[in-house]
């Protein structure tokens, strides 16, 4: 335990963190542009630079403009609230959305020397496992969120939120067994690197080809986890201003904007991971391309490792913006809409998807 | 390395369990005992138990934990007032919990010859396929039988909550 | 072993700073308060006026959802084990699962036909 592992590790872990929080920067100025482009509108470009060319796409506004402004709001904490709790409520909805990125896998392995290096944070045996205690832990947020308000209709929208985010919880939980029978592991690295062959040689073998339906109970439950539209009713922006963070101005407004993006990185690293290849690009192996065919393509050892990180993060990307697009196409469900899909047909969609998984697996020897 | 480790953590486990009894707040009572229950799942990764620990935070931290506090926030407990004889409350449970641990520990002063050596843990142990091949196979049993439990445990829940029938908010 | 969680402790220690440091960014560099009226001090309500504090009995189904929570939290995380070793254990350990599954499925049906589901 040399203090260039402790090194390595804190570099790794520090790019994550930063990957996390970047990609949630640039997902808001993408959503801001991106929904003006949705609704036919212009959308955020006042602040710019002489109205030079790429600076007027509101870029300044969303990555600049903005965290100053909301850095220097003063910070009101409303009257009979506690103030520790105001305080605690934005960290415990942002920090363990952060974390869940430890055990993600965001390449192969970089062969620097002597030292072999995962690039995964923590190689964690149970890896999937540790992902769903941090997302057990992300309600903490929002309860403390409406209950830290002194608000009745904050705590109102804070019950809701974490009763809908509970339900969706199991959901998930439950979507990911199929995987983890398929690959039969709970280490992240392990399902990623399995995802590596192809089918007739020409199709990679991602997750989703064996898994679809869990797939998509996944990707419903993890949109509806991060109380983004359709199942956006505890935040209700059009309606009722924030819902469990009305309260909250300045940075910690911030922060729980900042977990929505977070948690929606999140997801989509989960399902790059487990259902598209993770960091798999098809026809890469570890010495070059393998094309159908017999051809071989060497390629040298950083360029592979460069290509397989900007695919992790092309595919989360993807995701992320697709999570995006849902946002600003669908209308919203009603609380008891939410709780019905969340307890009478994802749950047992995926109870009986475990199922039939397991009856196929065993047919099949 | 290993046991100034956990003499660390067995000291701030302490401190959370001491805040959870002695603070007046109720919610942050809770939350205190969320912070003990995290620590005690990295008492048992030091343990080399790391499904228990990763199986700790997702169903006590993360699913008991969130009802307590529901229920604290629903029935919107009050804060303790501090003046009705707490301090005798205080000294008297800490009198307890000093006898008992006296007593625990002339109990284990006083037993003889210290254990022989238990020998080394298989590889693996604690995982997730060691804690896997055992529940399925020796403890099959008890597994079955935990479902039975839950289901006692759904039933009684709906047959308690079904009796409300005044107006509330939902 | 224990090597795999040197890289979460870092992850955690480092998250915690940049979040502290994130949340409690305007309360170092923001405004100061100029005034300190009542009207600052109630929350917002869209301009009605305060209806108190948070008070008022809120319907049993939250508590409701948060046991069946547990109750499914709990299968989900037996599956888990299950479903690693599940190509050693063969069709016994299929069948145990289905028994396990077929009870606490019958306690979501008995949950659903007395309506516990409903209207939350």
């Amino acid at each position: 335990m040399g203090l260039i592992e402790v090194g390595i590790a804190a570099a790794k872990a520090f790019a994550v963190l930063m990957l996390v929080l970047h990609m949630s920067a640039i997902l808001l100025w993408v959503e801001r542009k991106g929904s003006a482009l949705i609704q036919d509108r212009i959308g955020a470009n006042r602040a710019n630079i002489f109205g030079v060319m790429p600076f007027n796409f509101g870029l300044i506004n969303t990555l600049i403009a903005d965290p100053l402004k909301l850095i220097t709001k003063e910070d009101v904490v409303p009257a009979g609230a506690d103030k520790f709790l105001h305080f605690l409520a934005p960290f415990l909805a942002v920090f363990p959305v952060m974390v869940t990125f430890a055990a993600v896998p965001f390449g192969d392995q970089l062969v620097i020397g002597d030292y072999t290096i995962n690039l995964q944070v923590a190689a964690l045996d149970i890896g999937i496992l540790y992902v769903l205690a941090m997302s057990s832990l992300a309600v903490y947020g929002v309860v403390l969120g409406g209950w830290a308000s002194n608000s009745r209709w904050a705590l109102l929208g804070g019950i809701r939120g974490s009763a809908q985010m509970i339900s969706y919880e199991i959901a998930m939980g439950l979507a990911l067994i199929g995987a983890v029978m398929t690959f039969g592991t709970l280490d992240m690295q392990a399902i990623a690197r399995a995802q590596g062959h192809h089918f007739f040689g020409l199709i990679p073998a991602w997750g989703v080809i064996y898994q679809p339906l869990g797939f998509l109970i996944f990707l419903i439950a993890g949109i509806a986890e991060t109380k983004r539209v359709p199942f956006d009713l505890p935040e209700g922006e059009s309606e009722l201003i924030s819902g469990y963070f009305t309260e909250y101005s300045g940075m910690k407004q911030a922060a729980f904007m900042l977990s929505d993006f977070a948690e929606s990185v999140v997801v989509a690293g989960l399902v790059t991971t487990l259902f598209f290849g993770a960091w798999q690009v098809p026809f890469l192996f570890r010495d070059g391309f393998h094309l159908p065919g017999g051809a071989i393509v060497a390629l040298p050892h950083l360029l592979v490792v460069a290509l397989q990180i900007a695919a992790f993060t092309l595919k989360v990307f993807f995701f992320c913006v697709f999570q995006i697009l849902v946002r600003w196409t669908l209308p919203r469900y009603r609380y008891d809409q939410v709780m019905d899909l969340g307890w009478k047909y994802l749950l047992p969609l995926a109870l009986a998807n475990m199922l039939v998984t397991g009856v196929v697996i065993v047919l099949l020897g | 390395m290993g046991a100034a480790l956990f003499l660390v953590l067995a000291v701030l486990t302490v401190a959370a369990a001491l805040g959870v009894v002695l603070h007046p707040n109720p919610v942050k009572s809770a939350l205190f005992l969320v912070v003990t229950l995290f620590l005690l799942a990295v008492v048992f990764v030091l343990l080399e138990a790391h499904m228990i620990a990763a199986l700790q935070i997702i169903v006590y931290a993360g699913a008991i934990m969130v009802l307590f506090l529901f229920v604290i926030m629903l029935l919107n407990l009050q804060i303790d007032d501090p003046e009705r004889g707490r301090r005798r409350l205080v000294l008297r449970g800490l009198a307890w919990a000093g006898g008992i641990l006296l007593a625990v520990e002339l109990a284990v002063l006083t037993r003889g010859a210290p254990v022989g050596d238990v020998g080394t843990a298989p590889a693996g142990y604690g995982g997730a396929e060691a804690v896997a091949k055992s529940l399925f196979t020796d403890f099959l049993l008890p597994f079955e039988l935990t479902s039975i439990l839950l289901l006692v445990a759904v039933v009684g829940a709906v047959v308690l909550a079904q009796k409300q029938r005044r107006p509330t908010i939902s | 072993m224990l090597d795999q969680y040197i890289g979460v402790v870092i992850t955690f220690a480092l998250g915690a700073v940049i979040v502290l440091g994130m949340v409690s960014a305007s309360m170092i560099f923001g405004a100061r308060p100029t005034s300190r009226r009542a009207v600052k001090d109630e929350v917002f309500e869209c301009g009605n006026p305060s209806s108190g504090p948070a008070r008022g009995r809120f319907s049993v189904h939250f508590y409701l959802v948060a046991i069946l929570f547990i109750v499914f939290d709990v299968e989900v995380v037996f599956m888990y084990p299950w479903a690693i070793v599940f190509r050693q254990l063969g069709v016994p350990g299929l069948i145990e699962m289905l028994t396990f599954v077929a009870i606490l499925g019958f306690g979501l049906a008995y949950v659903w036909k007395r309506g516990a589901l409903a209207w939350d």
